[in-house]
């Protein structure tokens, strides 16, 4: 019997094997993807909402609403759906999870986890946490960073306030978990999107414009949409328009469960795809 | 352990691409050692290996690797290791990250995979190399580290797709000996190779594809006398070829017999070599010839090669 075999038991359940080899296949998708000279793109991307906030802070704002800490509730919900949630983590988690086999399919560089002793349902856990760890951090570090630069120049006093004494802390923490779930729903999707799709860039402009069109669209069919639960979820409800189809918002305890559960299948969904899949670079 | 545990089957094996054949009804049972997988470009070489590890689904059929089947990587690379052509590599690691890495992924904790990942850059002469980037590799280094990830684990079967492609002569001498040193060991080798005489000189067997077919399959010598169809060709070098000359010519199995342009010489075609060469024996056992060499011309994977597949077969 050969030394690999003594060196790693192997049991048809072996959870303890299972755990470390998710744990080599995350740190060697974070040193490949994200700190590397690739990864400049995903955190330009991350940066963005912070640059406009970075000049704002530099400048006295117009008018006397800026002056109104409500008016900044206002501004930073309608922010955070138009550029962060709609924007910064889709198409973060669209390059992260899309990148995380089909970069390596493009690379030629996959078949080398495809020859490694390891069920290919451990991993797709292992680069779907890699995924997600790594647009959790980004994005919830930009979600925090410019609700803070938003609040805290202009309206210093009042949003200190706000932060100690008020609301403020549970807003934060309520766009910190949204951002979390966006994550999450937007990854398991482009993840499986760039395991059946050799050209994942038309889907995700398809999504894209389902998600901007929800408000459009009629209370049931809102309901087959990330964005519908994750704006269900919002601290400061925003104005959707005069067009927009009104619809009741889905409460968390109904939405959370059903985003997790959404995930799940989509990440079923890719293990098997994964299970199944065979090498052709050659028609990659 | 059983037999079939020992071995490698294709048992009734096609793959298509669609409508392009890949391999066609492929039935092998390979036993340890070396066996090179021989034919021209297309020939299903690779989808032959692709199959074997599971990067490929056989469209019918099924595969086994010492009893385990392909379409279980968790179990099938604790055994097997395999070095493909792919001549790309994840990015921005050196050669000792690289190996690691995927030492890493198949479960081995960090001192054992260093452990590992040194003996198997020394195994491949790597090791001074070992800490740049694989990027700033020549092509035979590349390849030699493309090896080294493969055997790092230790597998009992191991899997090699022109693995001495790129590499200058020296270190495909060395290769060629540890691939002896380890088939010595009880390894499993398949190997694919377009350079011939390099595959004759250390394979036990070898597998002729062409156009998806399996068309010979065993040891080179037996494979070459079944070809009734082309007798075989010897030299004699001796002080009377003339007179060998006419006395071959009473023998039913010899076709061809044809003086060396040097007239030292004779050039016999024969359709059975063992009765030719107990012939020969005689005459030079009753003092009629000086014989100085005997040596069959086309008893080679090359002459096998150009018979069963012909010339225009690629580039061997």
């Amino acid at each position: 019997m050969s030394a690999a075999v003594e060196a790693v038991p192997h049991k048809s359940n072996d959870w303890g094997l299972w755990f470390r080899q998710i744990r080599s296949i995350f740190r060697l998708e974070i040193e490949k993807n994200f700190l590397g000279r690739r990864s400049i793109l995903i955190y330009m991307i991350a940066l963005l909402p912070l640059f406009p906030l970075v000049i704002f802070a530099l400048v006295t704002p117009p008018g006397r609403e800026w002056q109104d800490i409500n008016f900044y509730h206002q501004f930073y919900a309608n922010m955070y759906n138009g550029l962060i949630m709609r924007t910064v983590v889709f198409f973060g988690s669209a390059w992260i999870f899309m990148n995380l086999f089909r970069g390596e399919i493009v690379d030629r560089s996959l078949h080398y986890y495809f020859l490694s002793a390891v069920k290919r349902e451990v991993l797709v856990v292992g680069k779907y946490i890699s995924g997600l760890v790594t647009s959790i951090i980004l994005f919830t570090v930009t979600t925090v960073i410019a609700m803070l630069l938003l609040y805290f120049p202009h309206v210093y006093s009042q949003s200190v306030r706000f932060f100690t004494e008020g609301r403020g802390l549970l807003h934060l923490l309520a766009y910190v978990g949204i951002t979390m779930l966006a994550c999450l729903g937007y990854g398991a999707f482009f993840l499986v999107v760039g395991l059946f799709v050799r050209n994942p860039i038309i889907p995700a402009i398809l999504l894209y414009g389902w998600e901007w069109l929800n408000f459009l669209l009629p209370p049931l069919l809102k309901k087959i949409s990330v964005i519908h639960y994750l704006n269900s979820l919002l601290p400061v409800p925003i104005y959707e328009g005069p067009f927009a189809v009104v619809a009741e918002p889905t409460p968390a305890y109904i939405g959370i469960p059903s985003m997790l559960g959404v995930t799940l299948l989509v990440l079923i969904l890719a293990a098997y795809r994964i299970r199944h899949m065979e090498i052709h670079y050659g028609s990659d | 352990m059983s037999a079939s545990n020992q071995l490698i089957i294709f048992d009734d094996v096609s793959k298509f691409y669609g409508q392009i054949l890949g391999v066609n009804r492929v039935n092998l049972q390979i036993a340890p050692g070396i066996t090179s997988l021989v034919g021209p470009n297309g020939a299903g070489k690779s989808t032959l290996m692709n199959l074997m590890c599971g990067l490929l689904r056989p469209t019918r059929g099924s595969i086994s690797l010492l009893g385990i089947p392909t379409d279980q990587p968790e179990q099938l690379f604790r055994k097997v290791g395999y070095c493909t052509q792919f001549d790309s590599f994840p990015r921005g690691m050196t050669g000792r990250e690289f190996i690691n890495a995927f030492l890493m992924v198949h479960g081995f904790d960090r001192k054992r995979a260093n452990e590992l990942s040194h003996i198997a850059l020394e195994r491949v002469n790597l090791l001074d190399a070992a800490d740049r980037k694989v990027a700033a590799y020549s092509k035979g280094m590349r390849q030699r580290i493309r090896l080294a990830q493969a055997i790092a684990h230790d597998p009992v079967v191991l899997i090699l797709d022109e693995p001495l492609n790129g590499l200058d002569p020296m270190v495909r001498a060395e290769t060629i000996a540890l691939f002896r040193k380890l088939a010595a060991d009880g390894l499993h080798l398949i190997i694919s190779s377009h350079i011939l005489h390099e595959v004759d000189m250390m394979s036990d067997r070898v597998v002729l594809l062409n156009n998806g077919y399996i068309v010979a399959e065993g040891n080179t010598h037996r494979v070459r006398d079944e070809m009734e169809d082309h007798p075989m060709q010897i030299l004699i070098r001796c002080d009377q070829p003339e007179k060998l000359a006419a006395y071959v010519f009473e023998q039913s199995h010899v076709v061809e017999a044809r003086l060396h342009e040097d007239r030292r010489g004779l050039f016999v075609k024969t359709r059975d070599a063992d009765r030719f060469y107990l012939m020969l024996n005689r005459a030079v056992a009753e003092g009629e010839l000086n014989v100085e060499t005997v040596a069959p011309i086309d008893d080679d994977l090359s002459a096998v090669y150009q018979y069963l597949i012909g010339p225009s077969g690629g580039s061997a």
